[in-house]
């Protein structure tokens, strides 16, 4: 090996270290507040039927998130979280992509699947476990998934699915791979897009992933939403470098950073970090910077970790601004996107109706899917507690009526 | 059929997976040409190329992780762990990621093409961190399965069921018999049921149960233990997770007595389980108490190892004491 240490060994006579923030990294920015494109900036070719989309799936995850935060207010959900502020990102990043592409999301990316599709009842019926639930009831809400739309179901911890986002690209890239000469053969036919949070990125699995796909040139965007909070934790209190973006060039990953307000600045960047997974089969971060402007989730309060002059500095609206540049492109009849939205109001309302009556999972979901087909001791459980509650109806009322 | 040592075995069973699988890959540290620390993996980057065999970063969790979702997409993934001592980086990959896969998804997506093979079990001077058995932490797992195997022909056909299962499994290797266990294998495929125990040797005053490496252990008490007149059955546990029970207990109901053995530390290890289990299940027939032969409650110790360990001699122990109560 001609370079053991696989360092480039830039011989210096001065001592001088590098500062830890030597490393300037610009933020892509084309949409202004007004909805105008920045001078110099160049809008990215993104055509009506698709500008539509992504308006119309960020103007529906708002009413939802709206609807749902109220709903756990209410006691009807037991959990909600919003993606207030992060629209743009999640949704304009999902519109970049091809409807065949994994995601692996970290919880708040709703956005993404519903751009692919996922209709009202199926979220209804996640965040109210139901027996129509795609999970079947075993997560709580927002932990959706769904093997047609190739949306990896939310698993609770955090960052876990950095790391299996690598190897589900890797995957994804094998068979593109000449076993001779071990270069790509063809362009890659779809990747994986891997959100996470700033927070997240101090996990184990963020270093073990990010590694993992340098080395082995998986085709994979990892998405980092930046924020500003993980939960309370303010950013400054998660890291001391610049953003994430700058660890990327430390595992010698291409890295961009966007303003994750700007729709049209997120599809650009997702559209290119794409375009080098599926042709160069490497991996791209993109650093996405959009304020939090909502709680964690429906379990904290954010008065209690930042203050409202904070909260008012940063109250610009990503959804707002695509609407301006939509409107300017004539794209949008303002009119009907009023009478649209009021209809979306009562289409979710008739639909968190709907999925509070339908009833909870059967006994056997208890059991069902632990392993491919039931072990014979958890068989034995099973039976034993069927015995048990065929004994004692009344007190398990959601299960009894329906046993056999 | 040809004479294989364990490594030869599992190295055969790797291969027909490779050639039968186009897309199925082998990762792990030193995996890659080297073909392993233990060379398991030998000779195989050669035939299937660096995409499909390589060397991983030095990171079990990142292994773990990336195993995950390369059997999520569909892919048989066999990953290493060079040292079972060394799996705990990847705790959370396999018990909250692995193991939850298919049931947190309603079945959506499932991780069954995953296989973690690991070398596990002292006797080879490792001291504390090469030398654990660690299979009762993940045995308290649901949606995994364990699975152990004691000589070469049980680890080819142990090994192939494990990686056609359609569950996540650790296949955790005796690396004391690696190279020190020989015999005849088969080359053609062929698998071995997994769940299932086997009965090494039939007896009739007492059940004598262990598995991989400690099998070896408890078959040399047993012959002992003839010598002096007891007639020993000797079983082989195979699979930890889901074990077989029945098998078990139709022996015990039958001999009126147990002894289960393992290298890992008593308290809490999987012999804790067969107990209380085999209690239950055959309280009116048991003829003494059910014993454990285990390691200590100790971390794996290296200068005092042979003292440390549960060897034929404890184990001949407490057959008589089992016997004699």
């Amino acid at each position: 090996m001609s370079n053991p240490n696989n360092v480039s060994l830039n011989i210096n006579h001065e001592l001088s270290f590098i500062d830890g923030h030597a490393l300037t990294i610009p933020t892509l920015s084309i949409l202004n507040e007004e909805g105008d494109i920045y001078e110099g900036a160049t809008a990215p070719d993104i055509d009506k039927a698709t500008a539509i989309r992504l308006y119309e799936t960020m103007r529906f995850i708002r009413a939802l998130d709206e609807r749902m935060q109220a709903a756990q207010r209410q006691g009807r959900v037991s959990f909600y979280m919003q993606c207030l502020g992060e629209e743009a990102a999640v949704t304009a990043s999902a519109a970049a992509l091809d409807q065949n592409d994994m995601i692996m999301a970290q919880y708040r990316e709703q956005a993404a699947l519903r751009y692919r599709g996922f209709s009202l009842d199926q979220f209804m019926n996640q965040m109210f476990s139901n027996e129509k639930d795609l999970g079947k009831g075993r997560q709580m809400p927002i932990h959706y998934g769904s093997r047609e739309l190739n949306y990896m179901t939310i698993s609770s911890p955090l960052g876990t699915q950095i790391p299996q986002a690598t190897g589900y690209a890797y995957g994804q890239k094998v068979r593109h791979i000449d076993a001779q000469t071990g270069e790509l053969n063809s362009t890659i036919d779809n990747i994986t897009i891997c959100y996470f949070g700033e927070g997240a990125a101090s996990e184990g699995d963020f270093h073990a992933g990010l590694n993992m796909a340098a080395v082995h040139e998986a085709p994979v965007i990892f998405f980092a939403r930046n924020n500003g909070y993980a939960i309370s934790t303010p950013a400054d209190e998660q890291f001391k470098g610049d953003g994430i973006a700058s660890r990327g060039v430390g595992y010698g990953i291409k890295t961009i950073r966007v303003d994750g307000a700007d729709a049209l600045a997120v599809y650009a960047a997702t559209k290119k970090a794409r375009e080098i997974a599926t042709t160069k089969g490497e991996p791209v971060l993109i650093e996405s910077i959009a304020y939090r402007l909502g709680a964690h989730s429906t379990s904290d309060d954010p008065s209690g970790y930042r203050t409202k002059d904070e909260e008012a500095k940063h109250k610009g609206c990503p959804i707002e601004r695509f609407r301006k540049w939509l409107l300017k492109q004539g794209w949008l009849d303002e009119a009907q996107d009023a009478k649209d939205k009021e209809t979306i109001r009562e289409e979710i309302l008739a639909a968190l109706k709907r999925a509070e009556k339908v009833e909870k999972p059967a006994l056997e979901e208890l059991i069902s899917d632990v392993y491919d087909k039931p072990i014979p001791s958890l068989q034995k459980q099973y039976e034993e507690l069927k015995e048990h509650i065929l004994q004692h109806p009344d007190a398990y009322p959601t299960t009894a009526g329906r046993l056999k | 059929m040809a004479k294989m040592n364990m490594l030869h075995a599992i190295n055969s069973a790797l291969d027909i997976t490779m050639a039968e699988h186009p897309n199925a890959c082998i990762f792990g540290e030193d995996v890659g040409y080297f073909g392993g620390v233990f060379r398991a993996t030998s000779g195989l980057q050669e035939k299937y190329g660096k995409h499909r065999v390589f060397n991983t970063p030095l990171t079990e969790q990142g292994i773990l992780g990336f195993a995950n979702g390369l059997a999520a997409f569909g892919a048989p993934a066999l990953a290493e762990i060079q040292f079972a001592d060394y799996i705990f980086p990847a705790f959370d990959q396999i018990v909250n990621e692995s193991a939850k896969f298919r049931y947190r998804s309603g079945n959506e997506f499932n991780v069954g093409n995953l296989t973690i093979r690991t070398p596990y079990g002292g006797g080879i001077a490792g001291g504390l961190y090469h030398s654990q058995s660690p299979e009762a932490y993940f045995a308290h797992t649901p949606g995994l399965k364990l699975v152990v195997p004691r000589n070469p022909y049980q680890a080819k056909g142990l090994l192939r069921a494990s990686i056609k299962d359609d569950n996540p499994v650790i296949f955790f290797e005796p690396k004391r018999l690696y190279r020190a266990s020989t015999g005849e294998v088969p080359e053609e495929d062929y698998s071995i049921e997994l769940g299932k125990a086997e009965i090494v040797q039939e007896g009739t005053d007492v059940t004598v149960l262990a598995w991989g490496a400690q099998m070896e252990i408890i078959e040399d008490a047993a012959k002992k233990a003839a010598e002096q007149g007891i007639s020993c059955e000797v079983i082989d546990l195979r699979t930890i997770l889901p074990w077989d029970v029945e098998t078990i207990a139709k022996s015990v109901t039958k001999t009126g007595r147990l002894v289960v053995s393992h290298e890992a530390p008593i308290t809490n290890g999987f012999g804790a389980e067969i107990v209380a289990t085999i209690q239950q299940e055959c309280f009116l027939h048991l003829e003494s108490p059910i014993a454990r032969v285990c390691g200590l409650d100790t971390p794996y110790p290296l200068a005092l190892e042979k003292e440390y360990v549960p060897d034929s001699l404890k184990v001949l122990a407490a057959i008589k004491q089992s016997v004699e109560f």
